[in-house]
């Protein structure tokens, strides 16, 4: 084959065409010009000009999310960087593949403070799972090839390339190889689990009389949705996804209980707590799920299925733990089921248990048929009405806040990666970027961002970039003219003292932001106006719409777990609490 | 106490990785050792954590995580040999170093004195020269410094490190 010659910019583009990237998301700036000169002189690249850095993390994060491919973002140097660094970390708490590639400045100035210098590797080092700053422009291809394989194996995450100026010199050419085989010393991997440890997973499942399965990212992750299906089949026992989790096992399943934890439902969060074996699947036991670790599934069992050896033991000790990949052990699990035909009969009991209890406190599905003399929207009636009018099947992106709770309530997810919002480090301004992301990825599917008049603003510039690119998204604001999950806090523990959660006499007439954009915009303030409204935005389908619905500012996310309680102490409602 | 002995890659950013881990985690960290070892492209580093009640798996877990390292041992947990090197400064006219040294089984060298200071080095256990600095009064002291622990297994074993894995792609 003819030798290929590049430059180091050109090296880096070829090599992202090489691993199959067709679509990444960034900024330009002084470090990162030659990379840009190299992006506009090719076209198997394409690249995406959003108005912020964190809205190009975030897009490249969606994008990871919806499609279960490393999601990835050029930044320049200095401020680029730094701006990157909110969805760099977003991505590293959920274990979302990322490449985030940074200019740097030229390796003759590093250390002296040039202009837009920054130490991305000391800045983004504690929220990185590797990072790379490039030597030698020879060396960017393997280097690429090494980012891609760490960020997408094992237990995913970013990886940062930062690639100083210099070393991207388009009169610098060096013959281009891209690596057919990669080297890595002592990269440790997961995959199926030990048999011996099957074995006494599945002793303890058989044996068990009130089992739960408990699944979270990790098995979003692994794409172990139907192997997860089929072993729920199999147990015929209560299953409850985490925030992360929603939609790897379907939300309307009979067997499904909902969402655990700190919102989780009340029939999940009872499960969790009376249960005598609690199976843990890509799921880590965090501090919203488990609410007081000391008094966290005190008569269960546990097993534990995960990718990432330091997430067991981690905050609760476990009886079995199967370090491996979720699709994979939940195989071996469920094949070992079905050879010795497990009757899960002794079940029926336990599942009734769980049904009763949704009896007793369930979320209420059908908030749209309460009417009110008022006419005042709740909240869980717009989700309900979003459900509705998409028939359960758009990608939902979320910010964060109550809206978010809220969407993961009543917005039954009955697919993986349908329901895209960041859970671990809570990056309120995610929900919009992410939405382009998923978007570009699926370009044909119903892409609804449901957000808040708090979270919205944090990344609303990025209504330019829709309108350059053509995205017709329809964001479904909750405005309720407060920071709504601020102001419940402070109803409930702090004696009513609002501080600073308001701003209404200052929010943007969205209608007219939006139109300046060239969107539509559309306002809701009525509920007897509220599911027209939701059917006429979702029917626009060349349109991005932003809908405007004005809801209840008084209304708080319930269940909430307690304060350093277990996980059967809970607020039901404002007046209505199941503990003393 | 645990001596942790941990091999990596001998790359710009490792050791930062490594500390860096520490504090993002909450752990503390003792005494740290690092140098280059026979094979060039590699750095052993001994650490000693002395926090009472350290969850040392997590740590090891945490540790091996990291891309660049190659290898985690808790010393601790084997027959391990450790050993730690001290030269100390003292002030001579304030304190009787033979009669203070005449305790401890150190190998012991005096490197530099005049009439009114001593520098000698010791290379010992780290708790008995922990214990000999405790010894010392202030107004003796002039100066210490410490190599921190080194340590390795007892016997034919060592601190292997893995070969290069392959990654193929089709």
């Amino acid at each position: 084959m003819a030798k290929v010659m590049t430059s180091g910019g050109e090296a880096l583009i070829k090599a992202l065409a090489d691993e199959n990237v067709d679509i990444i998301f960034g900024y330009p700036g002084g470090a990162a010009l030659h990379i840009y000169d190299a992006i506009y002189q090719q076209d198997r690249v394409q690249h995406i000009l959003v108005r912020h850095e964190q809205a190009a993390t975030h897009a490249a994060d969606g994008f990871a999310r919806a499609t279960g491919k490393p999601g990835v973002c050029l930044v320049t140097s200095g401020p680029g960087a730094t701006n990157a660094i909110t969805g760099i970390a977003t991505a590293y708490m959920d274990s979302i593949p990322l490449v985030v590639i940074s200019g740097q400045v030229p390796n003759h100035l590093i250390g002296t403070d040039a202009f837009q210098e920054t130490d991305m590797m000391g800045i983004s080092r504690p929220i990185v799972k590797h990072s790379f700053l490039v030597q030698k422009p020879e060396e960017i291809p393997v280097i690429v090839k090494k980012a891609f394989h760490i960020a997408t194996s094992g237990r995913p995450g970013p990886v940062v390339i930062d690639v100083p100026k210099n070393l991207t010199d388009p009169n610098e050419k060096f013959e281009y190889k891209f690596p057919s085989d990669l080297y890595l010393r002592s990269f440790a991997l997961y995959d199926e689990a030990k048999n011996s440890e099957v074995k006494k997973a599945v002793k303890l499942l058989t044996e068990a009389e009130r089992p739960v399965i408990y699944a979270g990212g990790g098995a979003i992750n692994s794409n172990a949705a139907k192997e997860i299906y089929e072993f729920g089949k199999l147990m015929g026992c209560p299953v409850t996804n985490t925030l992360m989790g929603l939609g790897v096992y379907p939300a309307s399943d009979e067997q499904f209980v909902g969402m655990l934890g700190m919102h989780g439902t009340y029939e999940a969060n009872m499960v969790m707590h009376e249960a005598d074996l609690i199976m843990a699947i890509g799921a880590r036991f965090d501090d919203r799920i488990t609410n007081n670790p000391n008094k966290f599934g005190l008569q269960a069992k546990k097993i534990h299925i995960d990718s990432d050896p330091s997430s067991i033991d981690k905050i609760i000790d476990v009886d079995v733990a199967m370090t491996g990949n979720a699709k994979k052990v939940i195989s071996q699990i469920n094949k070992e089921l079905k050879a010795m035909n497990f009757d899960n009969k002794k079940f029926d009991g336990w599942m009734k248990k769980a049904m009763q209890w949704r009896a007793e406190h369930g979320l209420n599905h059908n908030m749209l048929d309460q009417k009110n003399p008022k006419d005042i929207i709740l909240p869980q009636q717009v989700i309900q009405s979003a459900y509705k009018a998409t028939d359960g099947k758009a990608f939902v992106t979320s910010d964060v806040g109550q809206h978010q709770m809220f969407a993961a309530q009543y917005y039954h997810f009955n697919e993986p990666r349908k329901w895209i919002n960041s859970g671990g480090l809570g990056t309120m301004g995610f929900g919009l970027p992410a939405a382009m992301g998923v978007k570009f990825a699926f370009p044909d599917e119903t892409v609804a961002c449901i957000t808040g008049e708090g979270s919205i603003q944090m990344c609303i510039q990025e209504l330019s970039t829709c309108g350059q690119y053509g995205l017709p998204i329809k964001i479904i604001n909750l405005n309720n003219r407060a920071l709504g999950m601020v102001k419940q806090w402070q109803d409930m523990q702090y004696g009513g003292r609002y501080s600073s959660i308001s701003y209404e006499d200052s929010l943007p007439d969205f209608i007219k932001l939006a139109e300046s954009y060239g969107h539509v915009g559309m306002k809701v303030e009525k509920l007897s106006e509220l599911e027209s409204a939701m059917e006429e935005c979702f029917a626009l389908k060349d349109k991005l719409v932003f809908l405007d619905v004005y809801v209840d500012p008084d209304e708080h996310v319930y269940p909430m777990l307690k304060a350093g309680g277990d996980m059967s102490e809970m607020f039901l409602s404002k007046t209505e609490k199941t503990f003393e | 106490m645990n001596h942790i002995a941990l091999l990596m890659e001998n790359q710009p950013g490792a050791l930062s990785r490594v500390i860096g881990l520490f504090s993002q985690r909450g752990y503390n960290i003792d005494s740290l050792s690092v140098a280059p070892t026979q094979d060039e492209t590699l750095s052993r580093l001994t650490m000693t954590i002395g926090e009472e009640g350290a969850d040392i798996n997590q740590i090891l877990k945490q540790l091996y995580k990291l891309v660049d390292v190659v290898m985690v041992q808790n010393l601790s947990e084997a027959d391990s040999l450790t050993l730690e090197l001290a030269i100390i400064k003292l002030n001579k006219a304030k304190t009787d170093v033979e009669s203070l040294l005449k305790n401890y089984e150190f190998e012991r060298e005096i490197l530099d004195e005049k009439d009114n200071y001593t520098v000698f080095k010791v290379l010992g256990d780290t708790l008995e020269i922990e214990k000999l600095l405790s010894e010392l009064k202030k107004e003796e002291f002039l100066e210490v410094t410490r190599s921190g622990t080194l340590g390795m297994t007892k016997g034919n074993e060592s601190l292997a490190t893995n070969d290069q894995t392959k990654i193929s792609y089709d």
